[in-house]
């Protein structure tokens, strides 16, 4: 259990942060200074609170009223770092077990095959963290937080400095640690779609404040949210029911009430529920349903919100049955396909848009 | 080559002064750079200052000021005379001022090497459960190995030479404080003395030529095992 609530003034920035959760993984999402990375540090204590407390499974970490300040060498609070900072004179092996040389005796033991194996760093071992890849770099650096045997595991936007296949490459690992491991973590990132696939639970900071609190869907799902993203970034995730697949053309199509959407080459089963997430800029618009069009994924609802935003405007739509689905339109399609509140639209969306790692099987519900 | 044993005498002494000066200034180099590069306290200017001193003043200066502190009558000194230990005069007391001299050179090379090294490093191993003496020890020492090692050379290559402060502190007493500077610098000051000054000059030239050469090789190789992350 993670329970926190401190504030810390640096300079002109106030940074105030409370939010507790009881299980798995909690995402901080939030854009680059809006206080994450002072959070992080007020955990992992290379700062103090001027105010508050945080206590993380029972153990009083900081707490200002009763004067507990544990020094972060005691904290046991696994982190994994932006840029690996594995130690150069090391091994990999070594820095596997630097953690463990000072992991007490009775601490419940990670077993170093195991986290070797799930990380697939066996053939590393001897080597020295100079000649790792990046993506080798980071996984190293994961096992190594993971065989501290800590209490709490913090990611510092671990992804952000990989390219994109090593990113594909080191999301899955993280989400067989978080279900394979019993260890609280939290994750920190600027990314939707990691975030999305990884957290059920997240606290979205901005300007030093907590801005909203709750699952992807509900955070993600409010145009509020949506708007402090990037225009690139925006997307909507939609919970949705995997059909029956369509062998010949590699296809599977993903059911909602309001329609369905045809999935490349997805290896879910039928009858799971996946998160499909979907890019405002990806989605287009019709007012009538349309013939003659390659696009094949279609969805129905009826238009919500509307931000307009210069030249482009940001539409809500709600889907039939539930849920909803951002579009991101010019201002002259709006204007000409006369678009307004309540209207009944069709949103349309190409499947080569959304391939494999766009849609994530949904994490068991924990809120 | 010939050399008479005077000769010989000296540059075991200068040898011996050197590797003692610079050995035993070791521990307290590498723990005052470290705290200079790290850590902030009250009177840092000043130690660092202090530190630095004999590399401003001139040497005659440094020696004389050895003079009354540790000398026999000094104002440390005396107290040390009567539990038996002296300086003034002795090998021992050249060692003392050799590694007064180095010292600076010594420092700076390690304090620059502690300065480079990633603090969110140490921050990692700290994260990792190792305390800050652990992580000194596991990290922040083996990665300023480079440094360290450039620090004891110019230390080293200093005591070796070192002739001002330890002539005025401790004299120029052949087999017990004539080091190979005293002992070119005493043959310059006879007639006939010069084939003799030459012969010391070409040994002393060597050795520091050896220094240099060493240092670079060792250097070369922790740095090559280090090869600092990218």
């Amino acid at each position: 259990m993670i329970d926190v609530d401190v504030t810390l003034t640096v300079g002109t920035f106030t940074l105030s942060v409370a939010f507790r959760n009881d299980h798995g993984l909690t995402a901080l999402f939030g854009q680059s200074g809006s206080g994450k990375s002072l959070t992080l540090s007020l955990l992992s204590g290379l700062r103090r609170p001027d105010r508050g407390h945080i206590v993380v499974d029972g153990q009083v970490l900081v707490d200002t009223q009763k004067k507990v300040f544990i020094p972060p060498y005691r904290r046991r609070i696994g982190v994994v770092f932006q840029d690996s900072y594995l130690f150069p004179h090391f091994s990999v092996r070594q820095n596997l077990l630097f953690g463990r040389w000072f992991a007490p005796r009775d601490a419940d033991r990670v077993d170093f095959d195991a986290v070797v194996d799930t990380l697939g760093i066996g053939p590393l071992l001897n080597r020295q963290p100079q000649r790792l890849s990046g993506g080798e770099r980071q996984r190293v650096a994961i096992g190594r937080a993971l065989l501290s045997c800590p209490h709490l595991l913090l990611f510092d936007e671990p992804l952000a400095a990989l390219d994109h296949a090593r990113k594909l490459e080191i999301l899955p690992l993280i989400e067989k640690l978080r279900d394979e491991f019993d260890i609280p973590m939290i994750y920190v990132s600027h990314a939707m779609d990691e975030v999305v696939r990884l957290a059920r639970f997240v606290v979205l900071l901005e300007n030093g404040n907590v801005k909203t609190i709750g699952t992807p869907e509900q955070v993600f799902g409010q145009a509020a949210t949506q708007i402090t993203l990037s225009r690139l970034e925006r997307s909507s995730i939609v919970t949705m029911e995997v059909g029956a697949r369509d062998e010949r053309y590699d296809l599977t199509p993903l059911r909602h009430p309001s329609g369905t959407i045809w999935l490349m080459s997805f290896p879910g089963k039928i009858g799971d529920k996946v998160h499909v997430l979907i890019n405002a800029i990806d989605v287009a618009i019709s007012i009538e349903k349309p013939a003659g069009l390659s696009m094949q994924n279609m969805l129905q609802g009826t238009i919500g919100d509307i931000h307009r935003e210069g030249a482009a405007v940001m539409i809500e739509i709600r889907l039939k049955g539930e849920g909803k689905i951002f579009a991101m339109i010019s201002q002259r399609a709006f204007d000409q396909l006369q678009l307004d509140m309540g209207k009944p639209v069709f949103a349309l969306m190409k499947s080569t848009a959304l391939d494999e790692e766009k849609a994530s099987l949904v994490y068991p519900n924990i809120l | 080559m010939g050399l008479s044993a005077d000769e010989w005498t000296a540059i075991w002494l200068s040898l011996k002064i050197a590797v003692v000066a610079t050995t035993a200034s070791l521990p307290f180099g590498i723990f005052i750079s470290y705290a200079l590069a790290r850590w902030e306290f009250p009177g840092k200017i000043f130690i660092n200052g202090l530190i630095h001193m004999p590399l401003v003043l001139p040497p005659v200066v440094t020696g004389f000021i050895l003079l009354i502190v540790l000398g026999r009558k000094g104002i440390i000194g005396s107290y040390l005379a009567e539990i038996g230990i002296v300086f003034s005069f002795r090998w021992t007391g050249a060692a003392v001022a050799a590694a007064v001299m180095g010292f600076p050179l010594m420092v700076r090379a390690m304090r620059l090497s502690f300065e480079s090294i990633d603090q969110r490093l140490e921050n990692a191993a700290g994260t990792l459960g190792a305390n800050p003496i652990a992580t000194f020890f596991l990290v922040s020492l083996p990665l300023a190995v480079p440094g360290i090692i450039v620090g004891v050379i110019l230390a080293f290559a200093k005591s070796l030479g070192e002739f001002g402060a330890t002539i005025t502190f401790v004299s120029n007493i052949p087999g017990e404080t004539q080091t190979i500077a005293a002992a070119i610098y005493t043959y310059t000051q006879v007639p006939g003395g010069d084939e003799n000054a030459i012969r010391l000059t070409l040994i002393s030239a060597g050795l520091a030529l050896l220094t240099l050469l060493i240092s670079e090789l060792v250097q070369k190789r922790a740095e090559k095992r280090l090869a600092l992350q990218a």
